[in-house]
């Protein structure tokens, strides 16, 4: 998995609350058996004004010009803000897949679905919940201000602003622990393959019809 | 000791370890599989030369790509069939146990699990699908993971997770005429919110559930997540125990009794406490009908369309009206004067054979109005299938003017070709309405098996019990 430590990256804004997992990557493009690759299918109902089927060359689809992450100042954007709920509906990693393919790293809400939240980490994403207040004070500063920045670090659990002051947020110790290595969980679990064992000689003897 | 929840009972008997942060490692006892969540976790698993942990704890079926019809002639976009052939091949080397295409005991994975007793009381289970709550309904703690844990309880049997809080929801009185398990869930999402249950653990309890078969009470914790709880739970009772006996993967013989003795103690204890609890009085409650873009833009039928202006905030009034113009609804508009183009009645919400027979004693002796373009069930199962039609419910959906359709997720998130056109409107009995679910620009309105099969007869909306 890849690290995550410290970005300086450009916002882009999503002013939807309930953001699914559908839109973020439609259905259709699940039929892939790739784990890449998914980044030009992002948000692709509102992307594209054609309908999007895999294996379309997307450089040639018309863009939906009212879409807002179509807009020239948000191009290479790292940092997604957005509302409540963002992720919610199907669990598919898919989307965290597509989002972390079109380049976003960080994503900001008010509140994360807790599937797609857990989904994240595994991919080296951040998804960070920060009060409603302070969010909706983000998407004026980015709406007013073209080429707005932020710097997330994660080490420090601060986000800095351009004029320096700097907002706290939580992560569970040991998801900041595995972005800051890039320790994938497989191999962290795999370390404890007696307690494993152990645990299932236990739970065979008082369940031993789950081994039957 | 202290009393517990059914929740507490259930994650403290599966704790491998603790991290001093709260993480926890937690042993599974059953993974589910479908093809679309799993490819990449099998090549994942085999880039790393790793093995799965326990193949037997793990079934596998397809059904997100699978033909409702014409079935013989295989799969036509050759996308879908790679994808459900990479399930068969991967199944193949690794020795796990599918239920192929053309298998009687193929369906939707969470139709599937239960019907074959795969799914017990007291297991962890779990399946690269959001509605793996549904098998909560058997007291087990159950959620759907993304692939990379997918992978994860392959190749360790466990999962790295955090302990949610604990909700309860009770509901307590008798159902109306007409009000079934799934009006339950859509009120109480109506009432919470779709992210109202984020971050708990949900258990469903009191008279009105203890009332529900298991059918139904697998509608309710299907539906769970859709009110943002990742895992939804009932208390074993005499139904859960009833259901089981002699199911294929039950327990057998002298392991039964022993089983039965402890699933009984899965319950939440006298005085056990929860975080946050709901009460919903079942009499009050009326059938539902969802009317925009999340499954919680939801009113009863004898309601109208909400007005924005109404919203309770600046953002919500957005989503709204957003909802509203992808809907194609103006706001006011009674519930029962909206005209539907087609009807879907099947999904792992809603594709049992208690969801059959409950449409088929709407569409019994009826027509289908000639304004619907398309009413479709289709069946969770084979088995469902099979017994449907032992009892003639395909007859009567026929002579309807249904269509009778073979097991799989067909048009409740539309990946094979059952989908609706830009702009028509369904009445459906899965668990998303989101936009574009059912196909690009179609418009879903969520409904008990009940209510859709009343709306397929009127061409509109209307109220099952007064029909
Ligand atoms: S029926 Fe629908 S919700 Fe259920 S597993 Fe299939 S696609 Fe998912």
């Amino acid at each position: 998995m890849q690290k995550f430590t410290l970005l300086n990256g450009l916002v882009a804004p999503l002013d939807r609350a309930n953001v699914d997992t559908d839109a973020i990557i439609p259905k259709q493009f699940l039929k892939s058996i790739q784990r890449a690759g998914f980044g030009p299918n992002a948000f692709d109902e509102w992307r594209y004004l054609d309908h999007g089927e895999p294996g379309m060359d997307n450089s040639k689809r018309p863009l939906n010009p009212d879409f807002v992450l179509n807009q020239l100042r948000y191009q290479g954007a790292q940092i997604l803000l957005t509302r409540e709920n963002f992720g919610c509906g199907s669990s598919r990693e898919h989307a965290p897949w597509a989002l972390e393919d079109y380049g976003f790293r960080v994503i900001i809400a008010p509140s994360f679905a807790d599937i797609f939240f857990n989904n994240c980490f595994k991919n080296g994403m951040l998804p960070i919940r920060l009060d409603s207040a302070i969010v909706d004070e983000l998407f004026k500063a980015v709406e007013a201000n073209e080429g707005y920045k932020l710097t997330v670090d994660l080490e420090r659990q601060v986000i800095a602003m351009p004029d320096g002051r700097e907002i706290a947020f939580e992560v569970d110790a040991f998801r900041k622990h595995c972005l800051l290595n890039g320790f994938d969980d497989i191999g962290l679990t795999l370390q404890h393959v007696d307690d494993i064992k152990s645990f299932e000689e236990k739970h065979r003897a008082a369940q031993p019809w789950l081994y039957a | 000791m202290s009393a517990k929840t059914l929740y507490d009972k259930l994650w403290d008997s599966h704790v491998v370890r603790q991290e001093a942060d709260g993480t926890a490692l937690i042993y599974i006892d059953r993974q589910l599989v479908h093809e679309v969540t799993s490819p990449q976790a099998f090549e994942g698993l085999k880039l790393a030369r790793r093995q799965p942990w326990r193949t037997v704890s793990m079934l596998a079926v397809p059904d997100h790509n699978v033909p409702t019809a014409n079935r013989a002639a295989g799969i036509a976009d050759p996308i879908s069939r790679l994808q459900v052939e990479t399930l068969d091949a991967n199944c193949a080397e690794f020795g796990i146990t599918e239920f192929k295409m053309g298998d009687i005991r193929q369906g939707v994975v969470h139709v599937m699990g239960p019907e074959q007793g795969a799914t017990l009381p007291g297991m962890t289970v779990v399946c690269g699908d959001s509605h793996t709550s549904t098998h909560g309904a058997f007291a087990a703690l159950a959620h759907g993971i993304g692939t990379s844990e997918v992978e994860h309880v392959m190749a360790t049997q466990c999962l790295v997770a955090k302990k949610s809080k604990a909700m309860l929801v009770r509901v307590e009185g008798a159902l109306g005429k007409g009000v079934t398990a799934k009006d339950m869930a859509l009120a109480v999402i109506g009432r919470i919110g779709t992210a109202g249950g984020t971050g708990y653990a949900m258990e469903f309890a009191g008279s009105t559930v203890r009332g529900l078969s298991m059918e139904g009470r697998m509608t309710l914790c299907n539906m769970a997540i859709e009110a943002g709880a990742r895992a939804g739970m009932v208390a074993v009772d005499d139904i859960t125990i009833e259901y089981l006996k002699g199911r294929p993967y039950a327990p057998q013989a002298n392991l039964w009794e022993a089983a039965v003795t402890y699933w009984r103690t899965l319950r939440s204890d006298e005085g056990a406490q929860f975080d946050t609890v709901l009460e919903l009085d079942a009499g009050a409650i009326r059938p539902q009908v969802t009317w925009g873009t999340s499954p919680e833009m939801v009113v009863s039928i004898d309601g109208r369309v909400p007005d924005p202006v109404n919203a309770p905030d600046a953002v919500k009034r957005g989503d709204w009206e957003r909802a509203l113009q992808y809907m194609g609804l103006q706001a006011n508009t009674p519930i029962n004067q909206i005209n539907i183009d087609k009807v879907f009645i099947g999904s792992c919400t809603n594709g049992r054979i208690e969801d059959m027979r409950a449409a088929a004693a709407v569409a019994k002796g009826r027509k289908v109005a000639a304004s619907v373009k398309l009413a479709m069930v289709v069946p969770g199962s084979g088995l469902v299938k099979a017994q449907a039609e032992r009892e003639g419910l395909d007859r009567i959906f026929i002579e309807a003017g249904f269509e009778w359709r073979d097991p799989g997720c067909s048009m409740c998130l539309a990946m094979n070709d059952d989908r609706l056109a830009p702009g028509e409107r369904c009445a459906s009995t899965s668990n998303r309405n989101f936009e574009g679910r059912q196909g690009q620009g179609g418009r879903t309105h969520l409904v008990s098996p009940e209510m859709a099969a009343a709306a397929a007869i009127a061409g509109h909306f209307v109220d099952v019990g007064t029909l």
